[in-house]
């Protein structure tokens, strides 16, 4: 008796799960862009935890050199690649046609290829841990670092298959950045409701507009280098080969060429959340907007020039040395006034501490000490003492936890509401980010000291007596915090979902596009084609007596 | 709030946004062009760097018929097109032939190039830095001209079928963007290939 019932439920999950595996719709997509990029998330966050177990103590066995190697490998390739880039194109993916008043990207089914090719890539790097024996019985995880240099990615030096699945991961992966990217500044470009001239989109859509044109640029020098490692490593080219004349800087120029505005690729949407959720709770216009338009214009150009402030130690010219330094110090100017303008938002205004706004907050903050850190490094001569010390590490984890992460995190409580229709708890919300800012100023705070004490990243463990015990342990003990932390948010986001409190189109009282369709929105988006004639539509709507066209 | 209410002033017109099969395409030409751009800095990097013979000096020759092929089918690809604006599908036809034989031609004289370089000058993409950075170069630049050729025999195939319409000169535009790119780079490679490099 009870079969057909429960044949037609389990269809109906089945049914379900069908609708979002062939889904084009860029809400679906770009939420399954945030939940894959969530669940490496905990991964990446496991590995890192990992990681801090064995360094907690001096002369640790908990690891392992060489799975420490591949932790550490795995952790960075995952944090940036499968982690930050899914996470920034998700929330680009659905908030940028809601913001514009278009129906969906100009190319839904480019955008669902994109999302899938993202996801095998990703999958195909995991698949190392099972699928690498080779032939020789070596390898599993990729063990190179995340930036691979050579010539410890060449045959002789790396047996097996393990950096043939990190090559061929992040190849596939970039190919759906690429193409993604292309969607999304197509889309912004020709998809615009009438009236949303380019100096009335909202920050986070030209925010978006530079990211995605910077992704055009940064990803194929990537794919580029991918593609001449493997020529290196299947058909015996030379690219990197020294022992045939081949340069092994010459990787280090390529993959930076890459990977230094790849850093700008991650922040600059963290820009873009903060620039719609400061004003929001701050109840005020977002100050100076052309400024931070042309500061972030700024900031995406400079950012092709300074690349080689990653390898200062590698001897340059002091010519070279000396252009990296000062156009790496030059970005300190355009990222400096926008901090300003954000203080400008904030300033007189009726500032609300919700969830986001303090994960904004926090974000502020700890992004001026990773600039500050930032402008040290940038001293050549400086670099040289500390250049692959735990002070670099911890300046870029001030850069893409202390930083992007708090962003991602405001950007989820501010947007939860609108994706699913309900709120995501406000008090959980509370202990998630005293929790996460406390535990992650315990770790990473501290760290800078080992690092100017001469600590090395990647080592597997150290000496006991040089100092650097006491601050090793304090680090490993804030990831207790942050991990509780983010238990919490997994904790809120499962159950708001179930029993979050229902909200309205509106929760916040907020000014644009998106906070004027339903949440969650239909799948048209807007039943009719919105028309603006400010860059805060729905304040014009909520004040027709003081609607803000009147002012721009 | 209503989604009625943000339609708020009927009155502002839209202005006119460019096509999107277009701004896609440059997207993309974009992305193309900086990993051309990487293969280009490394070809000129290991210039004379090679450990070992042969040198570009010793083994390349100037592929001038080549070259004016795979130029030409930039213009006719034009005539193709203007050919379908004026609805003249014939003469369309012919033209998107005359593409389709020149980019053809020219990939055989790759080939043959190719061949003569390998089994008589005994260069390999293994032999020395010049073998590997001229065949990656120059074997990415024809990888483009077949994803190229591969687009443009589908469209003709479809034009044998009589399915090519004057209304679809927007989208072929944007296959003739991608071909006129392509043409460019070997612009690119073959000055600094055959003519700084020799």
């Amino acid at each position: 008796m009870s079969m057909p019932g429960s044949s037609s439920a389990a269809r109906s999950v089945f049914e379900r799960l069908h609708s979002w595996v062939v889904t084009v719709d860029h809400k679906k997509l770009g939420l399954m862009y945030i939940m894959y990029g969530l669940l490496f998330f905990v991964v990446a966050g496991v590995e890192a935890s990992l990681m801090r177990i064995q360094l907690a103590v001096p002369n640790n066995h908990f690891l392992s050199p060489q799975v420490f190697n591949q932790l550490f490998t795995m952790h960075g390739t995952t944090m940036v690649f499968l982690v930050g880039m899914p996470i920034i194109f998700g929330f680009a993916n659905y908030l940028v046609p809601l913001m514009i008043g278009a129906r969906d990207l100009a190319f839904p089914r480019l955008n669902a290829f994109g999302f899938w090719l993202s996801v095998f890539g990703g999958l195909l790097l995991y698949f190392s841990i099972i699928g690498a024996m080779g032939m020789y019985g070596a390898g599993s995880a990729p063990d190179v670092g995340w930036f691979a240099y050579s010539p410890l990615t060449s045959k002789a030096f790396s047996r097996g298959h393990s950096t043939d699945y990190w090559t061929l991961g992040v190849l596939v992966g970039g190919f759906g950045s690429i193409a993604t990217a292309a969607n999304i500044v197509t889309t912004i470009v020709c998809l615009r409701c009438p009236g949303m001239t380019l100096m009335k989109m909202p920050l986070l859509v030209w925010l978006n507009l530079l990211m995605c044109g910077m992704v055009l640029m940064v990803m194929s020098p990537l794919t580029a280098a991918q593609i001449m490692l493997l020529l290196d490593r299947y058909l015996g080219a030379h690219f990197f080969d020294t022992q045939a004349g081949g340069s092994a800087v010459l990787w280090q120029h390529f993959f930076w060429i890459f990977g230094h505005p790849e850093v700008y690729v991650l922040i600059i949407p963290g820009f873009a959340f903060a620039s719609e959720i400061i004003p929001v709770f701050s109840r005020k216009a977002i100050f100076g907007y052309p400024v931070m338009v042309g500061a972030t214009v700024t900031i995406a150009f400079v950012s092709f020039g300074v690349w080689a402030h990653h390898m200062f130690c590698v001897g340059m010219t002091s010519v070279g040395n000396t252009f990296f330094a000062i156009s790496t110090m030059l970005v300190g100017v355009p990222t400096g006034i926008k901090i300003f303008n954000w203080i400008g938002t904030m300033w007189g205004g009726k500032i609300r501490f919700d969830t986001p706004m303090l994960f904004c907050l926090g974000f502020l903050f700890q992004f001026l000490i990773a600039g500050l850190t930032g402008v040290m490094l940038a001293v050549t001569p400086f670099d040289w003492q500390l250049s692959d010390s735990y002070f670099v590490v911890a300046h870029f984890h001030f850069v893409l936890v202390g930083s992007l992460l708090f962003t991602i995190f405001a950007a989820i409580y501010y947007w939860f509401p609108k994706a699913t229709g309900r709120m995501l708890s406000e008090r959980l919300g509370k202990w998630h980010f005293w929790l996460f800012i406390i535990g992650f100023h315990v770790t990473f705070d501290t760290m800078h000291i080992p690092g100017i004490l001469g600590m090395p990243r990647r080592i597997y463990t150290y000496e006991a007596g040089r100092g650097w015990e006491t601050l090793n342990l304090i680090c490993s003990l804030g990831v207790v915090l942050q991990a509780a932390a983010v238990l919490i948010f997994v904790w809120n986001v499962l159950r708001s979902l179930i029993k979050g409190q229902r909200t309205g189109n509106d929760p916040w009282d907020a000014w644009t596009l998106e906070w004027s369709t339903t949440s969650p929105p239909p799948e048209y988006n807007f039943a009719e084609r919105p028309v603006i004639r400010s860059r805060r539509p729905l304040w014009d709507v909520k004040h027709p007596t003081d609607p803000d066209w009147k002012y721009e | 709030m209503t989604t009625a209410a943000t339609t708020l002033a009927p009155e502002a017109a839209a202005g006119q946004l460019p096509s999107k099969g277009r701004v896609g395409m440059i997207c993309l030409i974009i992305a193309e062009s900086a990993i051309f751009t990487i293969f280009v800095a490394a070809y000129i990097y290991y210039l004379g760097k090679s450990l070992s013979g042969p040198t570009p000096q010793e083994v390349l020759r100037l592929p001038l018929l080549n070259t004016i092929c795979l130029l030409s089918s930039s213009v006719t690809i034009t005539f193709a097109l203007g050919a379908l604006g004026k609805r003249d599908t014939r003469r369309f036809g012919f033209w998107w032939f005359a593409t389709i034989a020149l980019g053809a031609y020219f990939l055989v004289g790759t080939g043959v190039e190719w061949r003569h370089l390998i089994y008589e000058k005994g260069l390999t993409i293994g032999t020395n830095l010049f073998g590997t950075t001229f065949y990656s170069l120059v074997g990415l630049h024809a990888t483009h001209v077949v994803v190229g050729l591969v687009a443009l025999l589908i469209v003709m195939s479809l034009t044998l079928a009589r399915a090519v319409k004057p209304e679809h000169v927007e989208r072929l535009d944007v296959l003739a963007l991608y071909w006129h790119f392509v043409d460019g780079v070997w612009i690119v490679v073959f000055t600094v290939v055959y003519l700084i490099g020799r």
